[in-house]
């Protein structure tokens, strides 16, 4: 509970949508001496209240950064490649490279097994799926989406957890354990499982962008690839899956971005202490994740102790600002070549 | 398919078993069984009334800030500015939420002194819904034809009150759809949530107390590993959590269906 007061948030907080107002209103300001109206008033009010997202992102940035600096100034940039995390006073050390790469692996996991079945899923849903089929099954896509994340969390610790052990991690290295990556004992309880839980969560968010994606193609490709005498897969090579590219791998990204941000699922089926231990050597360990760390470590810590969650926090809301930014720059090019059908 | 199959068969075969009066009504109790060890008793309500304060707070704070957010969008919305907030918009509606839970965590937590509390779980909840509404608001304002507007403009009343009496009333559904929708999604937030309520055993007696929710109370229930009668309480708080969430939507989905698509992809 040891942090500063932010006397400094406050002023950014009202001076960004207030310059911005004083602009427009500057704009207009013959008509401002022939009375202020109300309707600039309500422009002004509209104006300040859109702008909030942009004071919200501006103030997550600043306080991250402020309560990182402690930790960043203590261990530099080895906080990003060390490997302890000592919590005891006296000898503190962290390191968040374990936590990066566990972040990065299971992401990496959720999305390659993700855009496999989102993909199935997008191409039967606009290209062969009957009309009386396409709208209940849409339905139920996006009510997994509506599943709570400590749901999914809580079925992968009791359920899931326990097929993936039997019938995926036992086989690998029972036969592949010589390979490093699936070395390890068959626990269910690790990295591997993490991204699996990971890659059923971001299904629907990867399915759906890519559907509407598919949907957006102009027919007149899947008509062109016919003519030419290419078969239904070749159509959808092609035709559909070339020409909407840009806003599949647009919507793999956003995937990525939910992976790399969830917490709670993977905090409860991960199952790693943080520690040089975790660093993800073998999908079969058990891993910490950037989120999950926060997640468990901001109870009552204090001092620098309460500063390293910050720094990760840091890490992580950089990862999502490219990540995001990055998947909707991709997502909205297409959409906009093909005349925005998703609106 | 088969996931969520098997999540909602697990969930409700597992979570029946759980279901009592005294489940549904009770406060938390630990008691001693013959055997020395630890047993969980008592019953979940005040996670449930958590959760409901949580979102009704929630929907309070955010709803009018987005449809404002919402009607600046769409009404003012078509210029380099505009366009930017757009954009920003969709990016935090996409951002890591145990990220706006550190902010809030500073800000009022700490910063401000206000606790853990669970004014400080709504607002942290609020930040993760108000995009959302946003874009849900702007999509269904523009789903009402040009013709009404300019209809109510030649009556000659000022822009504000077209907007607002004739447009947004026109939009009214779409509106209240994505708002049940993203009701629907905060509620079973729980990410922000660890760093921002704290918790609590006894019935909410203020908002700037601690409190309970039923997705943070599963998350500690399955880390309970030594105390029996922990996991049959996580599946009957998941049960409870998941016809919550479920029912709105599929109340929401099933009285608007084949509308708002639009809308709905926002969620």
């Amino acid at each position: 509970m040891g942090l500063p007061r932010f006397s400094i948030l406050a002023t950014t907080e009202e001076a960004a949508p207030a310059k911005r107002a004083e602009d427009k209103v500057s704009d207009t300001f013959l008509q401002k001496l022939k009375g202020f109206s109300s309707d600039d008033l309500f422009e002004f009010l509209a104006t300040s209240i859109g702008s909030l997202v942009l004071v919200i992102l501006i103030v997550t940035s600043v306080v991250l950064t402020r309560g990182s600096l402690a930790v960043f100034g203590k261990f530099g940039f080895g906080f990003l490649t060390g490997t302890d995390w000592n919590t005891s006073l006296g000898s503190e050390s962290y390191g968040a490279l374990p936590y990066i790469l566990g972040t990065l692996v299971t992401a990496g996991i959720a999305i390659s097994v993700g855009i496999l079945i989102s993909l199935g899923i997008a191409i039967f849903l606009s290209e062969m799926a009957p009309s009386f089929l396409r709208s209940p099954l849409s339905q139920v896509i996006e009510l997994l989406a509506a599943v709570p994340s400590v749901i999914y969390g809580f079925w992968g610790l009791f359920v899931f957890r326990f097929w993936v052990r039997d019938y995926l991690e036992t086989p690998l290295s029972t036969y592949l354990g010589w390979i490093p990556a699936f070395h390890g004992t068959a626990t269910g309880y690790d990295i591997l499982t993490a991204g699996l839980v990971l890659s059923i969560m971001i299904i629907p968010t990867v399915s759906s962008v890519s559907k509407e994606t598919m949907m957006a193609v102009p027919s007149s490709q899947r008509e062109a690839a016919y003519s030419i005498g290419a078969t239904r897969w070749e159509v959808v090579k092609l035709g559909v899956l070339r020409y909407g590219r840009s806003g599949i791998f647009g919507a793999a990204i956003l995937g990525l971005g939910r992976a790399v941000g969830e917490t709670m699922a993977v905090t409860m089926v991960i199952g790693g202490t943080p520690g040089p231990y975790v660093l993800p050597t073998s999908l079969l360990k058990g891993g910490v994740t950037l989120s999950s760390l926060i997640a468990t470590e901001f109870g009552d810590a204090t001092g620098i102790h309460l500063s390293a969650p910050f720094g990760l926090g840091i890490v992580l809301f950089l990862f999502a600002l490219v990540i995001n930014v990055f998947a909707r720059l991709m997502v909205w090019r297409v959409f906009k070549v093909t005349g925005g059908i998703v609106e | 398919m088969i996931p969520l199959a098997s999540i909602l068969f697990e969930v409700v075969r597992n979570g029946a078993t759980a279901l009592s009066v005294q489940f549904l009504t009770g406060t938390p109790a630990l008691v001693t069984l013959p055997t020395g060890n630890a047993a969980l008793a008592g019953g979940i309500a005040v996670s449930i009334e958590g959760t409901l304060v949580l979102m009704g707070l929630t929907a309070v704070i955010a709803v009018p800030i987005g449809l404002l957010a919402g009607v600046y969008l769409a009404e003012f919305g078509d210029n380099r500015f505009g366009r930017s907030i757009r954009f920003l918009n969709d990016v935090l509606s996409e951002f890591p939420s145990i990220v706006i839970g550190i902010l809030v965590y500073s800000i009022l937590v700490v910063g401000l002194r206000v606790g853990f509390s669970a004014f400080a779980g709504g607002v942290a909840l609020s930040i993760i819904m108000l995009p959302i509404v946003t874009r849900t608001t702007e999509e269904s304002i523009k789903l009402v034809p040009r013709s009404v507007r300019d209809a109510a403009m030649a009556l000659g009343i000022r822009k504000w009150r077209a907007t607002i009496s004739v447009v947004l009333s026109t939009a009214r559904s779409g509106v209240v759809t994505g708002a049940l929708l993203s009701v629907a999604r905060i509620s079973g937030e729980s990410a922000p949530l660890l760093l921002t309520i704290g918790t609590s055993s006894y019935f909410l007696s203020g908002l700037n107390q601690q409190v309970d929710a039923l997705p943070v109370r599963i998350f500690l229930l399955s880390s309970e590993n030594y105390v029996s009668g922990a996991q049959q309480q996580g599946w009957g708080a998941a049960l409870i959590l998941i016809v919550l969430v479920l029912c709105l939507n599929l109340a929401v989905r099933i009285a608007t269906r084949g509308k708002y698509g639009a809308v709905r992809s926002r969620i």
